[in-house]
């Protein structure tokens, strides 16, 4: 029935097929839905760029809009991938430009982003509007001295945690007098100095401009003069705030601060006297996300007397120094929040007591609303997560990292099995999940059984065989990403389903028990895997022996074969 | 021995940190009482639970510099943000401190005390006097001498008000008063 519909109705119901997942269930239907849907497509993303080629993406997809890519596996953020493993944007770009696709958008995360990418971005584009850069690196100012030039309609710049070179240029300068189309702007990873007044001429053309996140280098009374031209912003990033609560700059910054009365989200204050906070209280009632984990200059009390403010809270990132206490004080203000990360302000593992259980249950016990959390803590409880699970049933993200990545349980000396049990059990919904802390294969009993919505788990210092890595392929169904480090799983495990890496994105083994000759079995096996070690310093020396461990095994699904940009370091099986 | 020495401490320690503070003790003990994985010893490990509890591996402690590649899972952005923050302060926090009638200054390296019995102390031997007890009313009240400290902001402060912590980043630079000078010091604001 459904085939005597013609096209353009066709096209006018995936019009309203936004989601990835929902437009590649349609175009499994039929040729005549897998034709209609690649051409409506405008919104394209890639988790794994080495999955496809840029050619066959565009060839899929002329229409592409949209693109995001992501480059690096997961366990780069953490220096576990050497230096140019790979992950450039640049092919996709100039095929994208010889394609004349008309880009408008681009995102990347973990991707190696070159000046030369950039420039050739900037000028194959002429709609281009959005760049979006996520933890990627090799590019400089000059690169965006490019995009700043040259993309007449740009409207988001958004640079998120990226290593990015500053030459200190003008960068900034370079939108022309005609750029009024910013929306966004966030370039508080750059470590280098911005024409202020230039900054201040932009904002003041851009009446749009919602979301400005400043760098370091924009002085506190450049702020307050850049916000007196930008009362609209929603969403504001300021690293270099007031010292002294006596000063003129700080009196103006708290008149202007009260007109701007649409801010829903602040962050950065990397640099600020907590005693010049006040000036802030007057937006903290309409906050609903509040980023302080680059804030270590923030005491406990100050913390705790500016978040009591902020009743409307969704979103909180803090560091750990906030404590349990404040933790409470959270608990029992924030009664909207969903998504809580606290970061350790401290790497070393035995060191300022951070957080404990006892801040988690808090949380729980008072937000009920809590769906997605980033925990470092000190020490762990099964008691905890078991009260945790009650109390929030509702989490899609849950990760907890105990800094001592195999503590047991604080009071009971046991495994956390029965805690983590407990949150895969109760939380029905759970699509990402990051355990640590003493775990047997018992915990991946209970998350195959249970963690039914599953999509990504994280696995470190954890189980005790072979079983523990069988149990989360054989039940979690909708596994996307695995990854894991410093386990106990070999060859069985790894070979046991080889069908089920088909049906995920990619899986990560690092200092596990696999062997060369498990990985080469696999490779041989399946054809449309990308098997690859990854092999640093002089263990390897000429053909390694079958039985000698892999230190470094990332496998995924291609459509393309081994990838031609492989570096020495990187051998595909 | 050691833990005499630590509960007289205790006893004449000046509490000026947060209430609750105090289990931060107790919890780090906890904490290097675990076995610290590493990488090797993961494959062994069969039965952890018992031996953790027992082990108390004791050089937990001094390997408390001794980090695990990539652990905690922090992102290399954040984790350089932070290092910038301590190199900061791993290269020693000297500040000078000078004493109403001396003919010239000292200085002292912050970063060597844990806190403000310690630093006390130590002023009192380099400077052969007597301070006395801190109370938050009455500052230190019948002392022969008072500390105080310049901090960020040019104000002259009394020491012991706020957290050790919060000291060590705001201290520029330390005065020891004389005991008349520093009545007004200790008034409660």
């Amino acid at each position: 029935m459904i085939n005597y519909f013609p096209e353009e109705v066709l096209w006018h119901v995936f019009s309203f097929l936004t989601s990835h997942p929902d437009r590649n269930a349609a175009s499994l239907v039929c040729k005549s839905w897998y034709n209609v849907e690649r051409f409506s497509r405008g919104k394209v993303f890639i988790g794994n760029c080495y999955a496809i080629s840029p050619e066959r993406m565009i060839s899929r997809f002329p229409r592409v809009r949209s693109l995001t890519l992501k480059g690096k596996p997961h366990f780069a953020d953490f220096n576990l991938i050497p230096q140019d493993w790979g992950g450039n944007v640049y092919p996709w770009i100039v095929a994208m430009a010889k394609g004349s696709t008309n880009l408008e958008e681009l995102r990347l995360k973990r991707m190696v982003v070159s000046d030369e990418s950039l420039e050739l971005l900037a000028k194959s584009f002429p709609n281009f509007k959005s760049l979006v850069l996520v933890s990627c690196e090799g590019f400089t100012t000059d690169g965006l001295a490019a995009i700043a030039s040259n993309c007449r309609f740009l409207r988001e710049l958004d640079l998120q945690e990226n290593e990015v070179e500053d030459r200190r240029g003008q960068w900034l300068s370079c939108f022309p007098d005609s750029c009024t189309s910013l929306s966004s702007l966030n370039f508080a990873c750059l470590k280098g100095e911005v024409n202020v007044a230039a900054l201040e001429r932009l904002v003041a053309r851009c009446r749009n401009l919602r979301s400005l996140r400043l760098n370091h280098a924009v002085p506190p009374d450049a702020l307050q003069k850049i916000l007196a031209q930008a009362p609209q912003l929603v969403d504001l990033g300021a690293d270099s705030f007031v010292h002294d609560p006596e000063s003129e700059t700080y009196n103006k910054l708290k008149n202007v601060m009260q007109k701007c009365s649409s801010i829903r989200s602040l962050s950065g204050f990397l640099d600020v006297n907590a005693r010049c906070l006040p000036s802030i209280y007057p937006i903290c009632i309409n906050l609903t996300s509040l980023n302080l984990s680059y804030a270590p200059g923030i005491y406990s009390k100050e913390l705790v007397k500016l978040i009591h403010k902020c009743k409307k809270l969704q979103r909180l990132w803090i560091l750990d120094t906030i404590g349990d206490k404040g933790l409470g004080v959270v608990a029992s203000t924030c009664k909207e929040l969903q998504e809580l990360r606290v970061f350790p302000s401290d790497l070393h593992v035995v060191g300022n007591v951070a957080v404990t259980e006892e801040g988690l249950v808090a949380i729980s016990a008072g937000c009920p609303n809590l769906n997605s959390l980033l925990y470092f803590c000190q020490q762990m409880t099964n008691a905890a997560l078991i009260t945790v699970a009650k109390n929030c049933p509702n989490f899609i993200r849950f990760r907890l990292c105990t800094l001592n990545p195999t503590i047991p349980d604080a009071v009971t000396m046991q495994p956390l099995d029965e805690g983590f049990g407990a949150i895969v059990q109760s939380c029905k919904g759970l699509k990402r999940l990051s355990v640590s802390g003493l775990l047997t294969d018992q915990v991946f009993l209970y998350i195959g059984m249970y963690a039914e919505q599953l999509e990504m788990l994280s696995i470190a210092f954890a189980g005790d065989s072979d079983k523990g890595m069988l149990y989360v392929l054989n039940g979690c169904k909708k596994l996307k990403k695995l990854e894991i480090r410093d386990s106990p799983f070999g060859n069985m495990a790894l070979l046991a389903d080889t069908g089920k890496y088909e049906t995920m994105r990619s899986l990560w083994m690092s200092s596990c028990g696999v062997t060369f000759g498990g990985c080469k079995t696999l490779a041989e096996k399946m054809p449309r895997l990308n098997v690859e070690i990854i092999n640093e310093g002089d263990e390897m020396e000429g053909r390694p022996d079958d039985r000698q461990k892999v230190e470094k095994m990332y496998l995924y699904r291609t459509l393309v074969g081994p990838r031609k940009d492989a570096p020495d370091f990187v051998w595909t099986l | 021995m050691a833990h005499e020495n630590e509960l007289n401490l205790k006893a004449t320690e000046l509490r000026l940190g947060l209430p609750g503070t105090d289990e931060s003790e107790d919890m780090v003990s906890i904490a290097k009482n675990n076995k610290r994985a590493s990488p090797e010893s993961v494959e062994d490990s069969g039965s952890k639970a018992n031996s953790a509890a027992k082990s108390g591996d004791h050089e937990t402690s001094s390997a408390s510099k001794a980090q695990i590649v990539g652990w905690p899972p922090v992102r290399s952005y954040r984790k350089n943000n932070l290092q910038s923050k301590k190199a900061e302060s791993e290269s020693g926090m000297y500040v000078k401190v000078s004493m109403d009638g001396a003919p010239y200054l000292r200085k002292v390296d912050l970063k060597v005390y844990n806190g403000y019995p310690e630093l006390l102390m130590a002023l009192e031997n380099m400077f052969k006097l007597s301070i006395g007890e801190y109370s938050e009313r009455e500052g230190y009240e019948g002392s022969e001498y008072a500390p105080a400290y310049e901090d960020k902001d040019g104000d002259l402060m009394l020491v012991g008000d706020v957290p050790w912590d919060m000291f060590m980043s705001s201290c520029k630079r330390l005065r020891i008063m004389r005991g008349s000078e520093a009545k007004g010091l200790g008034c409660a604001v």
